[in-house]
């Protein structure tokens, strides 16, 4: 078992706690100052009021995978930050959920926002502009008749309308384009690609990684394909009402042509993009990708520049895998841009190869196609070459990190993902607040009703349980605090039960300990080594138990869902505040008290009274040395305790050879003897042990002959325990009841003493 | 109080015994006969599963004068004809409205009608809407924590204790627990949600601590039992527990203290809820944790060890030793008849 204890240092023990708390409060006290912490625990929805939704993300025909499950979730933080909803929460929950808080009732808006699925498609760019609102300019519908005979210049007034053009900024917008690159994407006219391009796009430029396009320098894509539909802008058939026909191989790509078909630029529409104003977060919210057969505007997803996209010309479904790296120079050899590849599959290899071929050499933003996931443009790349192996490649000016993010997003928005609700709860912030303050007045009364009982089971012990339940309650406030602001725990109303239950299970420990050093104290033990001892034992149990406690909360924590994680988590961290109180408070507290004369003497209302404990008050007097006065004369003469022990050991050998006693007797004296060196023990007690009046044992050995041995009742228990009190810690019942015997047949052989 | 001490006394000293292992067997036949009747009632009667398991709309009216049911059914089946409502008043001043699946447009619209009927404001509504595979998932995830737990459980306690015997006991403990408590839940028609598994999780993790405690004081007892002849295996692992018994007692009413103040906050102020579901599951399970403990895994671990033959040859022994020691056939008192003179 355990390696011998040295004296007890309770001032350690307490002085641990001291620090473990001012340590815990500094670092909250320090985290209010500085940081975000507060002195109150955040609360749960259900405490709180709000509204829950559990959404399972479903992609077609496939379990989703964890990287869905992240893009699902960035998508649907996305939506929820731009809504402006603050404190809202997004999180994942056993690899298939996400949880949705939303604090307060969120309209409706928000909410089937949150639903909503979202996909990535490939557009058609119509135009592009930077990101503000083209309000003062209102383009005059007028102007901008819409019909296939629109004319070069006319499309090129229509752009400088829209605040493209850099000939004629509208004068508020300087910066609209060119001038005013967007943080983290590719800076606009400057991308040397580019460079022979009409620099009146100005929204081309800003698009997101502007791109050279795919393979506009790679070699082996650059083949051109002659079955590529022709090149010209004006060839394409499809008009953009038509192409919400089955995308049989029949049909022609692109399905639109900005350039000739000038469906696109209706009143609403045109309107639409004008007022549109992309730096504003909640006009990104995306989850609205728009009907798949009409044209859209549409926000770049940094809020960069806005665009008007055709019709879906192919969704992502037909990307098989995107990836990352340097780009590779037409040559060969690798250069120092990030690149995005894409795969596509035949079909959407097919499609890609005759939308570039289409697109590829059109004047700008003719040449892009948009990349749309969930409504917002990811990139925006002008097409270089025609793609028709189904492999391209976007470059631009991207750092590592975009390139990352935007391949992660081409690969795992592939297929669209739908939203499923799995359970949606909104609850009014009464309701709430009422179940907060009824859970607190329900653990009031349960502590109440817990120090009542301790108080009149364990009398004044019972108020170590208290104000070691006080300190539980302290430290489980402290931790809560700390898990609140370190890690955004929110505490919900079965948490507040886990806590409840927990301190419940902490006053249980006191119990064990308690009930430990009361049984030592029956077998007629001094307090303070009944402390040590039942200390000794009691603690192995409540470490097992409360192990089983922490699996128990450990396994609920990581497998279940929902509102059993609150409660696992608070019933663990209990768990553990538990153990700091018991071994930091509870045994020291216990042994400093067994030292006051109020409790190390017994006092009936001290709930160790040996009395009423069923010791006979001889043999407690006998055995736990009331007459302490005589024991220390007796030491004083006779040297040192150890000495003492030694002899008793040698006398007890000896008598137990002579008495023919049985090998678990023997063994137990050779127990008792070969331990005795490893004696720890309190020294006032074990010359309470060897004063005792009456007992058998000691008295056959030379020790502690003390009084006439006729008084027997009870205390030859205490006797026996004289023989080692240490090792009785070790020893089974079977021993010492070997070793009462012992006793008992020296009594019947006369009690041979040769000492 | 006096009496509960001595009483506490004589069991620690075995003056007082209560035949724990003497009667094994009528305990665990006891233990049979409720685990059969549990699993039984569910057959016959069901479990009263929550929306969450069910899926469905569940809305719930606080701060309301009027707890009728007409008022709630009326207005719903107003908007929503289709709703087949059930209306509990869970308290004296909240009603709970149960419907079947209803479409998030459908939920605006309940909502609005109870707000109207049973003039609240808009705060004093909670909704919830359970989609139909929820229950299913929390269930699967529910018995996979379940199994886990168990399996490991099992393993650490074999290895704590160094017998797969009283780590087997405990599994048959915590069974009959797991078992009896779902059937008082089917019997009594107590609502069973997710708050409710919380507290019966809860509930065999105590029972687990709760034989831990128990096992550990009877291991400590038959410690080195083959070279005791002075009592048998079976008569020490009684002892074991006689001495724990006044632990278990007030382990038990401290655990319950608590949950009982919840219940009774739940049931008479705050009506149904997270609070009641996981409090009533709590409070039947501590007790029946307890019993279980006491009266199923502690004998069934003596019925286990019983057939060990270092066990029987023990016994054997010790019946020998008594009968030449001209002894009673029974466990000596401690601390009374070991006394000298009266051999």
């Amino acid at each position: 078992m355990s390696a011998p204890v040295n004296k007890p240092r309770p001032g350690l023990r307490f002085t641990w706690l001291g620090i473990l708390t001012a340590f815990l409060v500094a670092l909250i006290a320090g985290g209010t100052i500085w940081s975000s912490a507060t002195w109150a625990p955040k609360l749960a929805l259900d405490l709180e009021g709000g509204t829950s939704i559990i959404l399972e993300p479903q992609v077609e025909d496939a379990a989703i995978t964890q990287e869905q499950l992240q893009q699902a979730v960035a998508i649907i933080r996305q939506r929820v930050d731009a809504t402006g909803v603050s404190e809202a929460e997004i999180t994942t929950q056993g690899n298939r959920n996400i949880v949705v808080n939303l604090p307060g009732n969120p309209d409706e808006e928000t909410r089937d926002l949150v639903r909503s699925s979202a996909q990535l498609t490939f557009r058609r760019v119509a135009a592009v502009s930077g990101p503000e609102p083209q309000s003062e300019q209102e383009p005059t519908q007028e102007e901008t008749p819409a019909g296939p005979e629109l004319s070069e210049e006319d499309q090129q007034r229509l752009d400088e309308l829209l605040g493209g053009g850099d000939e004629a900024p509208p004068a508020e917008q300087p910066p609209a384009d060119g001038e005013a690159p967007p943080a983290g994407q590719a800076p606009a006219g400057d991308d040397p690609a580019q460079g022979g391009e009409d620099a009146a796009n100005a929204g081309g430029a800003v698009a997101g990684p502007t791109v050279p396009g795919p393979a506009g320098q790679n070699g082996e894509q650059q083949q051109e394909d002659a079955e590529a539909p022709a090149e010209d802008g004006e060839a394409p058939a499809e008009d953009g009402e038509a192409p919400a026909e089955d995308a049989s191989e029949t049909e022609t790509f692109p399905r639109f042509d900005p350039m000739t078909d000038m469906s696109w630029m209706t009143e609403e529409l045109i309107t639409a993009f004008a007022e549109l104003d992309c730096t504003d977060p909640e006009n990104r919210t995306g989850g609205d990708s728009g009907p798949d057969d009409e044209p859209i505007v549409a926000c770049a997803q940094d809020g960069s520049a806005k665009f008007v996209l055709g019709p879906v010309e192919l969704d992502g479904s037909h990307v098989t895998d995107a990836s990352f790296g340097y780009e590779m120079s037409s040559t060969g050899t690798q250069t120092n841009n990030m690149a995005v590849t894409l795969e596509f599959d035949d079909y959407g290899a097919d499609v890609f190869g005759q939308i570039t071929g289409a697109i590829t050499g059109q004047q700008p933003p003719y040449n892009q196609f948009a990349i749309v996931l969930d409504g917002l443009v990811l990139s925006a790349p002008q097409s270089q070459t025609p793609v028709t192996d189904g492999k391209a490649q976007i470059t631009g000016d991207f750092t590592q990190e975009e390139a990352e993010t935007l391949a992660n997003q081409l690969k795992n928005g592939a297929l669209p993902i739908s939203f499923q609700v799995q359970s949606e709860q909104q609850i009014s912030p009464t309701l709430g607040s009422d179940y907060l303050a009824m859970g607190l007045l329900a653990g009031g009364i349960g502590l109440l009703l817990v120090v009542v009982y301790s108080l009149i089971q364990y009398r004044a012990l019972g108020l170590v349980t208290v104000s070691g339940l006080l300190v539980v309650g302290v430290l489980t406030y402290l931790l809560l605090l700390l898990v609140s602001w370190r890690y955004g725990y929110r505490l919900s109303l079965a948490g507040v039960a886990g806590i409840i239950i927990g301190i419940g299970m902490a006053a249980d420990s006191n119990i064990v300990y308690f009930e430990r050093v009361r049984d030592e104290l029956r077998s007629g033990r001094k307090l303070v080594s009944a402390v040590e001892i039942g200390w000794q034992r009691a603690r192995r149990t409540i470490f097992a138990s409360k192990a089983v406690n922490m699996l128990a909360a450990v396994i609920l924590y990581v497998l279940a869902v929902g509102s059993v994680r609150g409660f696992a988590f608070t019933l663990g961290l209990t768990v553990i505040v538990d153990l700091l109180m018991i071994v930091l408070f509870v045994h020291p507290m216990l042994q400093v008290l067994a030292r006051t004369r109020f409790f190390g003497h017994g006092h009936p209302m001290s709930g160790m009274d040996p009395r009423q404990l069923g010791v006979k008050p001889e043999a407690y007097r006998g055995a736990l040395g009331l007459d302490l006065e005589k024991a220390k004369e007796k030491s004083a003469k006779r040297g040192s305790f150890k000495e003492a022990k030694k002899r008793q050991a040698v006398a007890e050998r000896r008598s137990a050879a002579q008495s023919g006693t049985s090998i678990a007797e023997r063994k137990a004296a050779r127990t008792a003897a070969g331990s005795t060196s490893t004696a720890v023990l309190e020294v006032d007690d074990a010359l309470d042990s060897e004063s005792v009046p009456g007992n058998s044992e000691s008295g056959n050995s030379a020790a502690a002959t003390d009084g006439p041995s006729s008084d027997v009742a009870g205390a030859e228990h205490g006797g026996v325990r004289s023989s080692g009190d240490h090792e009785e810690r070790e020893l089974s019942l079977a021993e010492r009841k070997a070793r009462r015997r012992r006793g008992q047949q020296q009594t019947e052989t006369g009690g041979v003493d040769e000492s | 109080m006096k009496r509960f001490f001595s009483w506490g006394n004589d069991l620690h000293s075995g003056k007082t015994s209560i035949p724990f292992v003497g009667r094994a067997k009528l305990w665990l036949l006891i233990a049979g006969g409720f685990v059969i009747v549990s699993l039984l009632i569910p057959v016959f009667n069901g479990f009263n599963l929550g929306i969450a398991f069910t899926g469905g709309s569940e809305f719930q009216v606080t701060n309301t004068e009027d707890v009728s049911k007409s008022t709630g059914v009326e207005a719903v089946t107003e908007v929503v004809p289709t709703a087949e409502p059930s209306v509990v008043p869970t308290s004296d001043t909240s009603v709970r409205v149960s419907t079947a699946q209803l479409t998030d447009e459908q939920m605006q619209l309940v909502r609005e009608a109870l707000i109207g009927a049973y003039g609240v404001s808009n705060e004093d509504v909670t909704s919830t809407f359970i989609g139909p595979t929820w229950g299913q998932d929390v269930t699967e995830k529910m018995l996979r924590a379940l199994v886990i737990f168990v399996a490991i459980a099992m393993v650490v306690m074999a290895l704590y204790f160094r017998t797969w015997k009283m780590s087997l006991a405990a599994i048959v403990g915590l069974f009959v627990v797991m078992i009896v408590t779902m059937g008082i839940y089917a019997a009594t028609g107590f609502e069973v949600t997710p708050e409710a598994i919380i507290g019966f999780l809860t509930v065999l993790s105590f029972s687990l601590y709760d034989t831990v405690v128990v096992f550990d004081k009877i291991r400590e007892n038959t410690e080195n039992f083959q070279e005791n002849r002075r009592m048998k295996f079976s008569e020490l692992v009684n002892l074991g527990i006689n001495q724990t018994v006044v632990r278990s007692i007030n382990t038990s009413i401290i655990s319950v203290l608590p949950i009982a103040a919840i219940l009774f906050i739940a049931v008479f102020l705050l009506g149904a809820g997270t609070l009641l579901d996981i409090s009533l599951a709590l409070f039947v399970g501590t007790i029946v944790a307890a019993v279980s403990t006491l009266f199923v895994a502690s004998p069934m671990y003596a019925l286990l060890r019983g057939r060990e033959p270092d066990v029987q040859e023990q016994e054997a022994a010790v019946e020998e030793y008594r009968s030449s020691h001209g002894l009673p056939d029974r466990a000596p008192v401690l601390f009374e008849e070991f006394e000298p003179g009266k051999v």
